[in-house]
């Protein structure tokens, strides 16, 4: 994308749909931007792109700023557009092919993206023991996120100990993880070559 | 004596023991066999299908195939999202035995939402006839949350923009259920740990139509939507100038209160807003 006065020079990459379709069966050309996903969407207001042009750019070919909006992390996969869509495509479907590509190709870091460190505590926690042990995930979160840094300084931490503490008088906060007794089973899912879904892409696209 | 298969999902093992107790007490009550899924492991949740299409289904596919091999036809999960996760399993099963009919192992499992199998004619029919103390007085708007009817492709749900099971089985032990247009609106869901400002923007439009409709309570059927309008609520009043708290109730709740269920009780007190002030306040 060329910018020269307020005029934008595209040269679209039509190969970029392609390959969404190849490794998710999902078509975003399908979309004739009626902005139902938009209209409907509860999360547009923490948004930097809204739902309708991140479609729109996948279309132009433009997949690194897709790759790198906040919009596809900020997606609660609450499924409102996926099931409006008067195309059938889905949305939803999109925003975690996206999450996916951009985790599977190394482009965001659990640091700098709260809910990606979520997702990966989570994903290991599942690793480790075929069952999610909330309390051991929220102490891993914290620390691999750094949030805990931010809570402290913005007062929230303490808000969420006190929260702890009643969950823990209320029965709701065990100490002690329970697994399953054939764990291999989930972690034997979890072992497959790295960044398979990447492979899947080259290859479909070659 | 209906037996049914159970898939808990680990919240119910965890901040949502509540939500457990009164699962099993109602059902208990009512004759119904819960069968836990022997071995039962994660569904993969938001996390898998956020980072890995394969393990966002080979880990719910997982326990449906174990529950075929434990002859178990139908399983009910009452979380929502686990749900949402082992109907796409369902479907992806499906569509390999239709493909390959050696290879559909646990494509027959029917995955039925809690709201849904408590809805069945011949349970609700049970409800009403049990019921020793009508819950009059109770004002309730039910929050369906979104995994339990979208998208209808995964879920079969027949009413997925304005349900009304969850209403009936409210009404069927005499609450008064009131309309509204937010049923099946988000919360915000897993983003409650990382992105609590989302939840608490999103939860707080939500109880502002509650108020504005009468409701003197909220009933929701998803663990995940009940800690997202249960814990919070004293930062939502604050930043959000809200007139709460306004308690939430898991529909189980209900059932077991009308139902005269002794222990009722103590699922509602671990709750983080106590619901006993409203109760005394209609007589209940």
């Amino acid at each position: 994308m060329e910018e020269r006065g307020n005029v934008v020079f595209l040269e679209p990459d039509y190969a970029v749909t392609g390959r969404v379709r190849a490794v998710s069966g999902i078509s975003p050309e399908l979309c004739y931007q009626c902005r139902k996903c938009t209209s409907g969407c509860p999360l547009t207001f923490a948004m930097d792109y809204y739902p309708d042009q991140i479609v729109r750019y996948l279309l132009m070919g433009l997949e690194d700023k897709v790759l790198s909006s906040a919009t596809i992390w900020v997606c609660s996969s609450c499924e409102t557009c996926t099931t409006r869509c008067p195309n059938d495509i889905d949305i939803a479907g999109l925003m975690d092919y996206l999450k996916q590509q951009a985790h599977a190709r190394g482009l965001v870091r659990p640091k700098e993206n709260l809910s990606y460190a979520f997702h990966k505590a989570f994903l290991d926690d599942i690793g480790r023991r075929g069952r999610v042990f909330e309390t051991g995930l929220l102490q891993r979160y914290m620390l691999s996120s750094g949030a805990w840094k931010a809570k402290l300084s913005d007062g929230t931490l303490w808000e969420e100990v006190r929260l702890g503490l009643a969950l823990l008088r209320r029965g709701r906060l065990p100490l002690r993880p329970r697994g399953i007794r054939n764990a291999h089973e989930v972690s034997h899912l979890f072992e497959k070559p790295p960044a398979s879904s990447e492979n899947t892409m080259q290859s479909s696209a070659s | 004596m209906p037996t049914v298969g159970y898939y808990p999902g680990c919240s119910l093992e965890g901040t949502a023991r509540d939500y457990a107790a009164s699962i099993e007490g109602v059902c208990g009550r009512l004759g119904i066999d819960l069968v836990e899924l022997d071995d039962w492991s994660c569904c993969g949740a938001t996390a898998a299908h956020s980072l890995d299409h394969d393990l966002a289904i080979a880990l719910p596919a997982r326990n449906l195939i174990l529950a075929q091999q434990q002859g178990l036809e139908d399983l009910t999960a009452p979380c929502a999202l686990c749900f949402n996760r082992l109907k796409a399993a369902e479907k992806a099963l499906q569509k390999k035995a239709s493909q390959d009919p050696s290879a559909g192992q646990g494509a027959t499992v029917r995955v039925w939402d809690l709201v849904e199998y408590f809805s069945r004619p011949e349970i609700l029919e049970e409800i009403e006839r049990r019921v020793v103390r009508p819950l009059e007085g109770l004002r309730v708007v039910c929050y369906y949350g979104c995994m339990v009817n979208r998208p209808p492709k995964v879920t079969d749900a027949q009413a997925w923009e304005n349900p009304t099971n969850m209403d009936r089985l409210v009404q069927a032990v005499g609450a008064t259920a009131l309309d509204w247009p937010f049923k099946t609106d988000c919360c915000g869901a897993s983003h409650a740990v990382a992105r609590p400002d989302l939840v608490t923007a999103l939860v707080g439009k939500l109880f502002r139509r509650a108020l504005d409709q009468g409701a003197n309570c909220v009933v929701v059927s998803c663990q995940m939507c009940h800690a997202n309008l249960d814990l919070y609520q004293e930062r939502i009043a604050r930043e959000q100038q809200l007139p709460l708290p306004l308690p939430v109730f898991y529909f189980t709740d209900l059932i077991g209160l009308a139902l005269g269920e002794p222990s009722a009780r103590d699922w509602i007190r671990r709750h983080m807003v106590d619901p006993e002030p409203l109760l005394a306040s209609v007589g209940l």
